[in-house]
């Protein structure tokens, strides 16, 4: 499984044997148990499920940026938008919660073939700026539109039974849902980046005109990769709404796209655990700061500023870099 | 009253105006855009904070040292340009070997961090700015009422996007600069001091920026987040008239301002995404943009 070696200054991703928990098996198997008990050591389901929700986004984008090399500066209107169209589904039609979260995660993969399709065709800087571009056209529909009730959004969205079985208004079952949801999304992540699927799109990110050049079609893989991150994406928004019973324009505004951005660069674009460590710190971060009302716009920006310049690797990166310090010493 | 497609002709011309100042302010900021893209490979993210930092800089000197709009619209620039150097130098510039997209992460939370702190400071209300005294006032053309001081915005932000055209296509100066885009170590080894270069054209492109930020402080009010979703559109206009071309990012600019004012008259719903919708369109018919070139 470590057999991929990657080239020398692209993200680690590659795990000698004491960094191995920072990207294996036992790592996923580890964080599963860490996730499973926390909320018997004090640690607040809504809290945890906000993480975890959160953590699954970061993910998906992290697909995107770290494995694909593609900055989507609109990622929020995934999550926004699965997030509207669930809540809908479970407000409106009364669809029970798993079918409410397929709509809404289905909806937006559709979103993210179009999008997709359309930003491709530019690189770079020009992929980003017409992803946040599209994301703006999406969020002034969703403000526009008498479906989504402006800014009120949708509330009080019922959180119904699961399978008509389990009752998702009390909070550990709930979390536990989250979890399975999260745990789902990630190990489609990860079988997806170690696959050859993944290694081709490493490829395209390291060398395009080669990889096109070995006869891959480029422009497909990037689509996929594309659309399976819109779609993760759109589930985690779906499982948001469902969780907070809510959907709000907040989710589909820019900043909610600069935010995923900066909890996988403070994480570690490109590594497999970085996208949850980054958005466990800026989720505790912004729930502590919450009282001090703008500070936490200038402290997201100036995290933004001291990743660029001096912590590009991110935590799991700088923490992976350590371990294999140590281990040649 | 005179129609025009079922439309009074005051509230089209009316709109047209607007269309036109809006694109008067576009095309300013896609030309600030567009010159640092070219010598520095980043898209300026702060370019909309640089804006909202030039309409308070002349609120500043206005209320509390009492300089009035003509002071401002010189000294302003070159002020909140300082503060651009300053970034670049401290900075961009330990990007430039690494990925581009590191340029806009950066600028993207300088941004951040500049809007934060006028918002705690100033909320996220309007402040009001004066039109200066010599502008205040109008022409009746007949068909319409033209206020002097949106003439002068067009008059204005027109000359100074030809002379910057002039400055880069057609002096000496500019062709060391068009030199340095295609070619920086080549041109640096002609004697020129390219990185001094890179430093006073982001500053010059910062101060494009504020200098739209005062002259738009009269007709917009002076707000922390006036340019957060300006932006936005800016970049969607560059991205319709591709960045190869100086003429072309000035022509899109004003071009998108006029469709956009006519969407209003015609289809208002529309008018706040109707450029995101042009900007689709013309991926998919012309990926480079209208002026731009594939690279």
């Amino acid at each position: 499984m470590e057999r991929t070696s990657s080239a020398p200054g692209s993200a680690p991703t590659v795990a000698a044997a004491p960094a191995a928990i920072l990207s294996g098996t036992r790592g996923i198997l580890l964080m599963a148990a860490l996730f499973a008990i926390a909320p018997w050591v004090g640690l607040y389901p809504v809290f945890l499920m906000k993480v975890l929700c959160f953590a699954l986004f970061a993910c998906a984008f992290n697909l995107l940026i770290g494995f694909g090399g593609l900055l989507s500066f609109g990622h929020a209107m995934f999550l926004g938008t699965a997030g509207y169209v669930s809540a809908h589904a479970a407000k409106e039609w009364g669809l029970p919660p798993e079918f409410a979260i397929l709509s809404g995660t289905a909806a937006s993969a559709v979103l993210g073939a179009v999008t997709g399709l359309i930003a491709i065709r530019r690189q770079g800087i020009y992929f980003a700026m017409i992803t946040l571009a599209m994301a703006q056209m999406i969020y002034f529909f969703c403000l526009q539109s008498p479906l989504t009730h402006g800014e009120d959004g949708i509330q009080a969205v019922p959180r119904g039974h699961l399978f008509g079985v389990f009752d998702l208004a009390q909070p550990l079952v709930m979390y536990y849902f989250v979890l399975a949801v999260f745990l789902a999304g990630f190990v489609v992540i990860y079988r997806a980046i170690h696959s050859p699927f993944g290694q081709v799109l490493k490829a395209i990110r390291e060398n395009e005109p080669r990889a096109i050049s070995l006869g891959y079609d480029a422009d497909r893989y990037k689509l996929l990769a594309f659309v399976l991150s819109a779609t993760l994406s759109g589930l985690a928004g779906a499982t948001k709404a469902i969780v907070f019973q809510l959907a709000s324009l907040t989710d589909v505004h820019w900043s909610m796209s600069g935010e995923v951005v900066l909890m996988v660069l403070l994480g570690g674009m490109g590594t497999i655990f970085g996208p949850v460590a980054g958005a466990l710190v800026i989720i505790t971060l912004e729930n502590y700061l919450a009282p001090f009302g703008q500070w936490v716009t200038i402290i997201t920006g100036l995290i933004f500023v001291i990743c660029v310049l001096a912590f590009r690797r991110g935590i799991v990166g700088e923490l992976a870099a350590w371990l294999e310090r140590r281990r040649y010493r | 009253m005179t129609e025009i497609f079922g439309v009074p002709t005051q509230a089209l011309f009316g709109q047209l105006l607007i269309g036109l100042i809006n694109g008067s302010f576009y095309a300013m900021l896609s030309l600030g855009l567009a010159v640092i893209f070219g010598l520095l490979n980043i898209i300026n993210f702060t370019h909309g904070a640089q804006y909202m930092m030039g309409a308070f800089a002349a609120w500043f000197l206005l209320n509390k040292a009492g300089i009035g709009y003509w002071w401002s619209l010189l000294l302003v620039p070159i002020v909140v340009g300082a503060t651009g150097m300053l970034i670049e130098r401290t900075m961009l510039a330990r990007l430039y070997k690494l990925d581009h997209l590191y340029g806009l992460l950066l600028t993207f939370g300088l941004a951040l961090v500049i809007q934060g702190v006028f918002r705690n400071e100033y909320g996220s209300s309007g402040l009001p700015y004066q039109i200066p005294q010599e502008l205040v006032g109008g022409f009746n053309l007949g068909f319409m009422f033209l206020p002097k001081y949106r003439a002068w915005v067009i008059v204005a932000s027109l000359v100074v996007c030809l002379a910057t055209w002039y400055v880069i296509e057609r002096t000496k100066l500019g062709a060391y600069l068009r030199a340095a885009t295609e070619n920086p170590a080549l041109v640096q080894s002609f004697g020129v001091n390219v990185p001094r270069m890179i430093t006073l054209t982001y500053g010059f492109g910062v101060g494009l920026a504020a200098l739209a930020g005062v002259m738009a402080a009269p007709i917009y009010q002076v707000n922390p987040l006036m340019g957060a979703d300006l932006i936005i559109v800016v970049f969607a206009v560059v991205v319709i008239g591709g960045m190869g071309s100086i003429m072309g990012s000035i022509v899109t600019g004003f071009l998108l301002g006029i469709v956009e004012g006519l969407t209003k008259v015609f289809y208002p719903e529309a008018s706040n995404t109707v450029i995101f919708v042009i900007m689709v369109i013309v991926l998919i018919l012309r990926p480079a943009g209208l002026f731009g070139r594939e690279r």
